[in-house]
């Protein structure tokens, strides 16, 4: 019998620190990330239906937290996660049609996945101001 | 498709299973809920806008109405469902022991019900006013 010497250093075939990062890609990461943090965000819809469903007090609870700093960040973020998923999920289908591969379409879907959802969550955002200012 | 080199049955063939037995099943429901969760997750963003700054009251005014609750029911059931498939392919490709694997699969699980259960345990709460 050979020797076990445990295993050897086989040249790797190259991975993402070879690459030169480029939009497509980073879209791609952004994607799944995106993806797992809306997974965890459900943690805040669950809060949120469960304190609906508690009473005025439990609610108001929620209430100050989502008014806080902390709360209007995570907000935001959950807001511009939702978004960006969302478009890139579009995305996605229509590559599942085959249809948006070339290199040209390829860098304007990224590239509107990533406008669409910022301008998005901006214009939301600003509404949302001027509801809660309104009202 | 090869018939005569190929060792597997002709029923099986036919069947477009493959060897996990699931065929495209995982794949398919990824993206049906995907394309449901477009429509369901405007509406969310829409239902969440109308409630900046409400209080509870008016809160449960708002999803305890039929067509919100329903909107909600649905948006939490495609939305975990799809969360729920999503996370087991993340799972699948970043953890490589095969005790870990099987513990966050069974956690994923775990969690997506309990998430699923609550949202519509608590809309329906609201919904019936009980």
């Amino acid at each position: 019998m050979a020797d076990t010497k445990g295993p050897v250093a086989r040249p790797l075939s190259p991975h993402l620190q070879i690459y030169k990062p480029t939009l497509t890609m980073t879209m791609s990461i952004a994607h799944r990330i995106t993806g797992a943090a809306l997974y965890f965000g459900t943690l805040l819809l669950a809060w949120w239906l469960i304190a609906a469903a508690s009473g005025s007090t439990t609610y108001s609870n929620f209430h100050w937290f989502m008014q806080s700093l902390v709360g209007k960040l995570v907000l935001f973020g959950y807001t511009w996660a939702l978004l960006h998923h969302m478009l890139g999920g579009i995305r996605h289908l229509i590559w599942d049609t085959g249809r948006g591969f070339g290199p040209v379409e390829r860098e304007w879907l990224a590239m509107a996945t990533l406008v669409g959802s910022i301008g998005l969550t901006l214009l939301l955002w600003i509404f949302g101001y001027l509801m809660a200012g309104g009202a | 498709m090869s018939g005569k080199s190929s060792m597997r049955t002709p029923l099986a063939r036919i069947r477009y299973l493959g060897s996990a037995h699931a065929g495209t099943d995982h794949f398919w429901k990824q993206r049906v809920t995907a394309v449901a969760l477009i429509p369901l997750t405007i509406a969310f963003v829409l239902i969440i806008i109308s409630l900046v700054g409400r209080n509870q009251a008016a809160a449960i005014q708002i999803i305890g109405s039929p067509f919100v609750a329903i909107t909600m029911l649905l948006f939490v059931l495609s939305g975990v469902h799809h969360m729920w498939l999503g996370m087991q392919v993340i799972i699948e490709d970043y953890v490589h022991s095969e005790d870990w694997k099987l513990t966050c699969l069974m956690a994923n699980t775990f969690f997506s019900f309990a998430i699923a259960i609550t949202c519509i345990f608590a809309v329906l709460k609201v919904a019936f006013g009980v």
